[in-house]
């Protein structure tokens, strides 16, 4: 019986200090942090992202080149592709229309 | 010339750990700290766990925070499904999270500082999302890599362009927090290295002098901190996105 009382006394003062803490500020506040989160966040992200594709691109020129015997001709070819490709990373991490 | 020299590479050499024992298996001290790592996330759980109270004491706090918080972004990035994956991203983010956090204490080894293990690791979540996508979608998951509502002969660019930003995905992941990592250990050494050699070089006036690279050290300290928590973070929720896209394809 006490402890049911205890758990309500309890809810009641989780409420009432719940209610004292809402408000505008604090909603602010947490914008703030969150969107100071994915700030940060993609801060981290961008740079490698575009440099990730363009070594992948270069990689996978190579190795066919190697393949073919052709010499540095695909590689050059893959390099504009790696480019537009990290461009495209960096469009999808930043959340632009076709990002997912 | 003799005296100090900065060596700012030599903290990330592997050496041996566990004695004889693991010389013998070639045990490192990395895999002690991967160890190390696993030990402390499971000792911390049942610790805080232990009570079970319906008001938590602090053990617990720290423990239901850490839950939720992965929680909350498997729901959100993955949505209602992405559940699934919950023991997977938190197991990968305790993980990596454990890992930076034991490499900033002295004399512990940061096993995320080599590009072996992150790659290992995010080769693993590129393979397993990856085949969540085909799992899920069948052959038509290939269509991911097929733009909407493009002009057919643009596709040709299109699809090479989408394969190797694909494919660059672990890579990405991987080299973010392998660079992070090792250029703040870096750092770290290069600062303590010139404390050395402005006391060798100057005496007195020096040993005074280093105080600047110390203060810089301690600033550097709370930065570590700060980017230890956040690779973790990115990480995880970089998971959680990868495996959103192959169980939407959007």
């Amino acid at each position: 019986m006490s402890e049911g009382r205890k758990k309500a006394a309890f809810e009641e003062r989780l409420k009432a200090a719940e209610d004292a803490a809402a408000g505008p500020k604090r909603e602010a506040a947490e914008g703030d942090a969150s969107s100071a989160r994915r700030a940060i966040e993609l801060a981290m992200r961008l740079g490698v992202e575009m440099v990730a594709a363009m070594v992948i691109a270069v990689v996978i020129g190579w190795g066919l080149d190697k393949l073919f015997h052709t010499s540095p001709w695909l590689m050059i070819l893959m390099v504009p592709v790696g480019m537009v490709a990290g461009l495209r990373n960096l469009l999808r991490a930043s959340g632009g229309k076709s990002g997912g | 010339m003799a005296g100090p020299t900065i060596d700012a590479l030599g903290q990330f050499s592997l050496t041996t750990g566990l004695g004889s024992l693991g010389r013998a298996v070639n045990f490192t001290n990395s895999n002690e700290a991967m160890l190390g790592a696993a030990v402390v996330i499971v000792a911390v759980f049942a610790l805080g766990l232990k009570s079970r109270a319906l008001v938590p004491g602090r053990a617990q706090s720290l423990v239901e925070m850490l839950y939720e918080f992965v929680h909350n972004m498997c729901v959100d990035t993955i949505g209602e499904e992405g559940l699934r994956f919950f023991p997977l991203v938190f197991t990968i983010f305790s993980f990596i999270l454990l890992g930076n956090l034991i490499g900033l204490f002295p004399y512990f080894f940061a096993f995320t500082s080599h590009i072996a293990v992150t790659l290992a690791l995010a080769l693993f979540v590129f393979v397993f999302s990856t085949g969540v996508g085909f799992y899920t979608h069948g052959f038509k998951f290939l269509k991911f890599f097929v733009p909407e509502g493009v002009p057919a002969w643009l596709l040709p660019l299109l699809v090479p362009i989408e394969i190797i930003s694909y494919l660059s995905r672990p890579v990405s992941l991987s080299v973010r927090l392998f660079a992070n990592m090792t250029a703040g250990h870096v750092m770290w050494e290069v600062f303590a290295g010139f404390m050395l050699l402005l006391t060798a070089s100057l005496g007195v006036l020096g040993a005074f002098a280093s105080v600047v690279p110390l203060s810089l050290n301690v600033a550097l300290a709370a930065l570590e901190l700060l980017v230890a928590g956040l690779q973790a973070y990115v990480f995880a929720i970089l998971t959680c996105l990868y495996l959103h896209d192959a169980v939407h394809m959007h």
